[in-house]
């Protein structure tokens, strides 16, 4: 982290960028949160450890409309949704110095949680974790603290970069599709209670939607105070279902599976399952493909062949 | 509405300005029968609709929603069709994921010469969400009586 930081320092100092776009120490290890620092007295405050788990990609758009060339750290999963902002014209290449952080999985504190440790005190990034409680101190494991996205791992490569710093390594241990499928075999009826209950959840907090990294208009169709579910007060229970359809439709074939939204989720949906639902589709059905590995290739939601599948496949056995 | 009267579903019927529609007018002028349970909307192109219309007509009170075009290849703007069968793939899959019954929402290919088709495709249609009943899993309430 030292050396990522003199580094960030140093074209801070030189002048080659005009601000840095990293991390910043919480109150706590496991809450860094996602910050720009613009002198060498800011950057005493940036961090970079196992618990930044922020996609910086989005950040980059404000920062492109900004003076001078902003730093920024991206991991490799992060690197993906960069090109796929590049792509679609989100932002400016030439106003972004890269530096490729390494990451070998990142860890959330809810997952820490989760097994059972209360009164948290302290938490390490280390190998297993250390936690210390107000009832004692407990180890983790630390591929037992991992975000869920990171048992998926995208691989260790930064599709793009200016330069690397540190290692970097693939954690993937599950099948990505593994829930969508189990989803999928349920009958109608468990489908929609599945769904029911968990969206029923949703406080609209709109938290899902501004941490998306494809969700980058600068006017959303769910700001409209036309709309029924600009709010909850004024929404039942279908007005969530349509939020979470329409938004998952509306980054289907540019959502590069970066897993930020249900990570922000204060209430815990798994929100990507969506998301890995159209990319299952659309990689069945058109192809193989990874939003943001390359800035050339052709969305398959904006691009068609004349041999397409009929919508009816759907109703004929399934997409397989 | 009481239990014996028999159901009649609303279902709306997205059509194409310059294939299906025609076929609709080409079925009422050749005396074809369909039901009167279908509500057609007139659109530019098959490629206008937005997924959310067909949630919002879901949401307004209708059983079934049914999407009609020009054949793939036939488009009066040439490439309309060819997106919006990729879309209502993804869209129809997606519903068909949260629960919904698939059988609630289809798309037909009507050309302004197909009149029988329009009007079998509707009757077929028809019969179809009658048998699947009221759509309650994606209704809004509040518009219900």
């Amino acid at each position: 982290m030292q050396g990522l930081k003199a580094r960030a320092l140093e074209l801070l100092n030189d002048g080659t960028v005009s601000r840095v776009l990293g991390w910043k120490i919480g109150e706590n290890t496991y809450d860094p949160e996602p910050a720009f620092f613009e002198t060498a007295e800011a950057m005493e405050q940036f961090v970079y450890n196992n618990f930044c788990a922020a996609n910086l990609s989005k950040y980059m758009i404000e920062a492109s409309k900004l003076e001078g060339k902003t730093l920024v750290c991206l991991k490799p999963c992060d690197s993906y949704s960069f090109n796929q902002l590049l792509a679609e014209h989100r932002i400016d290449r030439e106003k972004a110095y890269i530096i490729g952080v390494g990451c070998k999985g990142k860890l959330s504190i809810e997952k820490v949680k989760q097994s059972g440790l209360k009164g948290i005190l302290s938490v390490t990034d280390t190998d297993p974790l250390k936690v210390e409680t107000l009832y004692g101190d407990a180890e983790v494991a630390y591929k037992d603290a991992m975000l869920d996205r990171c048992h998926v791992c995208k691989g260790k490569e930064h599709v793009v970069y200016d330069e690397l710093y540190g290692e970097s390594e693939d954690t993937s241990d599950a099948d990505r599709f593994e829930q969508v499928r189990a989803i999928e075999a349920m009958s109608p009826e468990e489908k929609f209670a599945f769904f029911q209950a968990e969206l029923s959840k949703c406080i609209r907090c709109n938290a899902c939607r501004n941490v998306c990294p494809a969700c980058s208009c600068r006017k959303c169709v769910f700001d409209s105070n036309k709309f029924d579910s600009a709010q909850k007060a004024n929404v039942d229970s279908f007005e969530e279902k349509m939020f979470h359809i329409i938004r998952a439709f509306h980054v289907a074939g540019r959502c590069t599976d970066c897993g930020e939204c249900s990570r922000v989720c204060p209430q815990g949906i798994p929100l990507h399952l969506f998301n890995r639902k159209f990319i299952k589709d659309i990689n069945a059905l058109y192809g193989e493909y990874q939003a943001g590995a390359d800035v050339d290739a052709k969305g398959p939601l904006t691009s068609f062949t004349t041999e397409d599948a009929e919508p009816g496949v759907v109703s004929q056995g399934g997409i397989v | 509405m009481s239990v014996n009267e028999e159901f009649r579903p609303k279902i709306v019927a997205f059509c194409c300005n310059w294939c299906s529609y025609a076929g609709a007018d080409l079925a009422g002028s050749s005396r074809l029968a369909y039901p009167a349970d279908v509500k057609i909307i007139r659109v530019p192109c098959s490629c206008r609709v937005n997924p959310m219309f067909i949630l919002r007509a879901f949401e307004k009170g209708a059983d079934g929603v049914i999407l009609c075009g020009c054949h793939p290849g036939d488009c009066h703007y040439s490439t309309g069709n060819y997106y919006t069968r990729r879309r209502m793939t993804m869209l129809f899959s997606m519903l068909d994921f949260i629960g919904v019954e698939n059988g609630r929402t289809r798309v037909e290919w009507v050309s302004a010469a197909e009149g029988v088709k329009f009007s079998t495709t509707m009757n077929d249609f028809v019969a179809k969400i009658r048998s699947l009943g009221k759509n309650v899993r994606l209704g809004d309430l509040r518009c219900k009586d």
